[in-house]
C-alpha cells in the first residue's frame, strides 16, 4: 500500500473506532440502566428523549458544566495527571482487537483492526494494567482516608487478577500458536476456543469483571462501605474521565473475550462487524446480569478467591492443555 | 519519631450504610477494625419532651416518628399503656384488626431491613424487590388511616376509623402473593454463596452478652434465646394465635437474616388467622369520655356536643399512677413508661426503643472485624435512628 494511502486508512480507522468507542461507552451508561431496571422492574430513564434514549448526552453536557472541585490537602499535580491515566490505556488499548474480516475498498485490501501487532495480547495485557496507575494515584492524591483505602484496594485486587487472567489465556495461545490477536480469530476457524477452554474462558470471565471493578468485584469504590471509593473527591469531567475509563475498560474486556473465546468476528450469514458486535454486547449484558444479582465479596475473601482458586485453576489449565498439546 | 499504626476514620452521620445519621469512629489498622465508637444524637427531636405537653391522643402522632418503618407497633405500644392506665378494655373487633395491622408493619419493616441489608452487602436488586412489596403494606395504611407512613392508626380506646370496603381482599391478596415472593428472595440470597461467606460468622455475639446488654428482638432471638413478648407477656389476644417463635443458634448475621425471614414467615400466618377470625362490632370502646361521638351525633345530640367539645378541647383525664407496657415491635422489646398526674396531659412519658439498646452490641460485634463486616454488622441490627435519638 502506497504510503500517504495507508496514513489517509490509519487515520479513518482510527477516529471511526475512536468515534464508536465513545459513543458506545455513553450508550453503555444507557444500557447498563436500562437493563438493570428491568431487571429491579422499574423503568429507568424515561425523561431525555424517547425512552431516555438522549440521557448520555444530557449527563454529558450535565458533568462538563459541574464545578470541577480540587481539595486544597490535595497533590494537585497527580490528582489533575490521575483520570487521565485511567482514560488513555482504557481507549489505546483497543487498538489491537480486530472487529472483522480483510476487506477491499477501492482497491486496496484493509484489515478491520488499527493495529495487527504481533504481540498484540501481550501490548493489551501491558497497557490495561497501566490504568490501574490512574486509580490508586487519583485514590492518594485525594488525600482522603476513604479514597485512599479505595486506592489500595483496587491496586492489590488488579494486581492479583491480572495474574490469573494472564495465565487463563495461555491455554488459547498454545493452542493458536500466536499472540496477535488477528491469528487468534483465524485460528479459531474450525472451532471457537470457548468450547476447547472451558475452564481457560470461565476464569477469564471472572478476572475481566475483577479488572474492570465491577459487582460482584466493585470494592474498590464500594459504594455501602467506601461511599464512593478511590474517585470520591472527584468532580465535573475529571469525574466523568473515570467513568469513561470504567465503562470503555468493560468494552475492551467484552471485546477481548469475544476474539480470544466467541471466535472473533466469525460467524454465519451475517456480515462480521455485526457479529462482533454481537458477541461484545452479550458478554455485556452477561456483566450487567451479575451485578444485578450478585452481592458483593469482601476485601480478604476476594484476595483468597484470586490467589487460592482461580490462581491453581489457571495454572492446572495450563497444564491439561499443554499435555494435550504436547499429545497430539 | 513515633510511628502511626492506625487511622481514625469518621464513618457518618453522612454514609450511605449508616441507616441513617449515626456516626462512628472508626479506628482502623489496615481494614480491621480495632476500635468502634458509636455517637449518636444527630435526629434527636426530644419527643419525650413533647410528649409532656401534649393530650393523650395528640401523642399517637409523635410515636409513629419515632420507628418511623414500624409506625403502627409504637402507636400500639402506647396506646395500650394508655389504656392499661385507664383500665379499658377494647372491643374484640378493634384487638384483631390491631393484631393484624401490627403484623403486616412487622412485614413491611422487615421488607425494608432486608432491602437495606442487602444493598449494603451488594445485591442491589433485592433492595427495589422489597420496595415493591412494602408498597402494598403502604397502600394498606393508605386505605385505613389516609397516610401512607405516619398513620396514627390506633386510638385510645380502639381505632381511628373501620377497615374501608375492600381491604379485607386486599390484605388476602397480599398474604397470598407474598410467600412466593419471599421464596424468590430467599432463592436470591439464602444459599448464595457470596452472602453465606459475607454474613456467617460475621459480628457474632454470645447469648450471655446478649442479654446482659438488654437486646431484644431478632437480634437476641437469633442468639438462641427464646424471648418474644407475644409469647411471654401476651397483649392485644396474641395469646389465641397459634405461631412459632424464629430461634437462631450463632448469633450471627446470617441467622438474624434467618430469623427475620422466618418472622416474615410467621407474620403471614398471624395475618391469615387474624383475617379468619375478623369478628363483627365495634371498633372502640362505648365510653364516650374517651372515644369521640360519631359526626351525625354530633349535630342532633346535646351530649354528644359537649363530649365532642371537651373531647377536642381539653382531652380525657387519667388517674394518677404509673404503668409500664411493652410489645414485640419489628426491632425488639418496644416499651413505654408512663407517669400521670391525673390530668389530661402525660407527666412523663419514656420510651424504651429496641434500636437504641441493640445498638450498644454494635462496638463488640465489630472489633476484630473488617470495615466491610462492620456494614453488614449495622444492617443485621436494624437499627432506625429515629428510634435511638427520639
Amino acid at each position: 500500500m502506497p504510503e500517504p494511502a495507508f496514513f489517509v486508512v490509519m487515520l479513518a480507522k482510527i477516529a471511526v473506532v475512536f468515534g464508536l468507542m465513545l459513543l458506545s461507552v455513553a450508550y453503555l451508561t444507557w444500557l447498563e440502566r436500562k437493563v438493570i431496571s428491568d431487571f429491579q422492574v422499574r423503568l429507568g430513564p424515561m425523561r431525555v428523549g424517547p425512552h431516555g434514549l438522549l440521557q448520555p448526552i444530557a449527563d454529558g453536557i450535565k458533568l462538563m458544566f459541574k464545578e470541577d472541585i480540587i481539595p486544597e490537602a490535595a497533590d494537585r499535580a497527580i490528582y489533575v495527571l490521575a483520570p487521565t491515566l485511567a482514560l488513555i490505556p482504557a481507549f489505546i488499548s483497543f487498538a489491537v482487537i480486530p472487529f472483522g474480516d480483510r476487506v477491499r475498498l477501492f482497491g486496496q485490501s484493509i484489515d478491520m483492526v488499527i493495529s495487527d501487532v504481533n504481540v498484540g495480547l501481550l501490548y493489551l495485557f501491558g497497557v490495561a494494567s497501566l490504568g490501574v496507575y490512574g486509580i490508586v494515584l487519583g485514590g492518594w492524591a485525594s488525600n482522603n482516608k476513604y479514597a485512599l483505602l479505595g486506592g489500595l484496594r483496587s491496586a492489590a485486587q488488579m494486581i492479583s487478577y491480572e495474574l490469573s487472567m494472564g495465565l487463563s489465556v495461555v491455554g488459547v495461545l498454545m493452542l493458536s500458536e500466536s499472540l496477535s490477536l488477528v491469528r487468534i480469530v483465524g485460528a479459531q476457524s474450525k472451532a471457537w476456543f470457548i468450547l476447547l477452554q472451558p475452564i481457560g474462558f470461565l476464569i477469564f470471565l471472572i478476572c475481566a469483571i475483577a479488572e474492570t471493578n465491577r459487582a460482584p468485584f466493585d470494592l474498590p469504590e464500594a459504594e455501602t462501605e467506601l461511599v464512593a471509593g478511590f474517585h470520591v473527591e472527584y468532580s465535573s469531567m475529571k469525574f466523568a474521565m473515570y467513568f469513561m475509563a470504567e465503562y470503555a475498560n468493560m468494552i475492551t474486556v467484552a471485546a477481548l473475550a469475544t476474539t480470544l473465546f466467541l471466535g472473533g468476528w466469525r460467524g454465519p450469514f451475517l456480515p462480521p462487524v455485526v457479529w462482533f458486535l454481537a458477541k461484545l454486547y452479550l458478554v455485556i449484558f452477561l456483566f450487567i446480569w451479575i451485578r444485578a444479582t450478585l452481592p458483593r465479596f469482601r476485601y480478604d475473601q476476594l484476595m483468597r478467591f484470586g490467589w487460592k482458586v482461580l490462581l491453581p485453576l489457571a495454572l492446572a489449565n495450563i497444564v491439561i492443555t499443554a499435555a494435550f498439546v504436547a499429545l497430539r | 519519631m513515633t510511628e502511626a499504626r492506625t487511622m481514625t476514620i469518621n464513618m457518618g452521620p453522612q454514609h450511605p450504610s449508616t441507616h441513617g445519621v449515626l456516626r462512628l469512629v472508626l479506628e482502623l489498622d489496615g481494614e480491621v477494625v480495632v476500635r468502634c465508637t458509636p455517637h449518636i444524637g444527630y435526629l434527636h427531636t426530644g419527643m419525650e419532651k413533647i410528649a409532656e405537653s401534649k393530650r393523650y391522643q395528640q401523642v399517637i402522632p409523635i410515636t409513629d416518628r419515632m420507628d418511623y418503618l414500624a409506625p403502627l407497633s409504637n402507636n400500639l405500644a402506647y396506646v395500650l399503656a394508655v389504656e392499661k392506665l385507664m383500665g379499658i378494655e377494647v372491643p374484640p373487633r378493634a384487638k384483631v384488626i390491631r393484631v393484624m395491622m401490627t403484623e403486616l408493619t412487622r412485614i413491611g419493616s422487615h421488607l425494608v431491613w432486608l432491602g437495606t441489608h442487602a444493598i449494603d452487602i451488594g445485591a442491589m436488586s433485592v433492595f427495589l424487590y422489597a420496595f415493591r412489596e412494602r408498597e402494598q403494606i403502604l397502600d394498606m395504611y393508605e386505605q385505613v388511616a389516609g397516610a401512607r407512613m405516619m398513620s396514627s392508626y390506633f386510638r385510645v380506646g380502639g381505632l381511628f376509623a373501620d377497615l374501608p370496603e375492600p381491604f379485607e381482599e386486599t390484605v388476602r391478596s397480599f398474604v397470598t402473593s407474598f410467600p412466593d415472593r419471599l421464596a424468590e428472595y430467599e432463592d436470591l440470597l439464602t444459599a448464595n454463596p457470596i452472602w453465606i461467606q459475607r454474613t456467617k460468622g460475621v459480628g457474632v455475639i454470645k447469648p450471655e452478652d446478649a442479654v446482659d446488654l438488654g437486646m431484644s428482638g431478632p437480634n437476641l432471638r437469633a442468639c438462641g434465646v427464646p424471648w418474644d413478648i407475644r409469647k411471654s407477656h401476651p397483649y392485644s389476644g396474641y395469646e389465641q394465635y397459634s405461631f412459632e417463635i424464629s430461634r437462631g443458634t450463632h448469633g450471627d448475621v446470617y441467622d438474624r437474616y434467618l430469623c427475620r425471614v422466618f418472622e416474615m414467615r410467621q407474620s403471614i400466618a398471624i395475618v391469615r388467622q387474624a383475617l379468619e377470625r375478623l369478628p363483627d362490632g365495634p371498633i372502640a370502646v362505648a365510653d364516650p369520655k374517651v372515644t369521640p361521638p360519631p359526626k351525625p351525633m354530633v349535630k342532633k345530640s346535646m351530649e354528644a356536643l359537649i363530649h365532642h367539645f371537651l373531647l377536642w378541647s381539653e382531652g380525657f383525664r387519667t388517674p394518677v399512677g404509673e404503668v409500664y407496657q411493652s410489645i414485640e415491635s419489628p426491632k425488639g422489646e418496644f416499651g413505654v413508661y408512663l407517669v400521670s398526674d391525673g390530668s389530661n396531659i402525660p407527666y412523663r412519658v419514656h420510651f424504651r426503643a429496641p434500636s437504641f439498646v441493640n445498638l450498644q452490641a454494635l462496638p463488640r460485634m465489630a472489633e476484630g472485624r473488617l470495615v466491610a463486616d462492620v456494614v453488614a454488622i449495622i444492617g443485621s441490627i436494624d437499627i432506625v435512628l429515629g428510634e435511638v435519638d427520639r
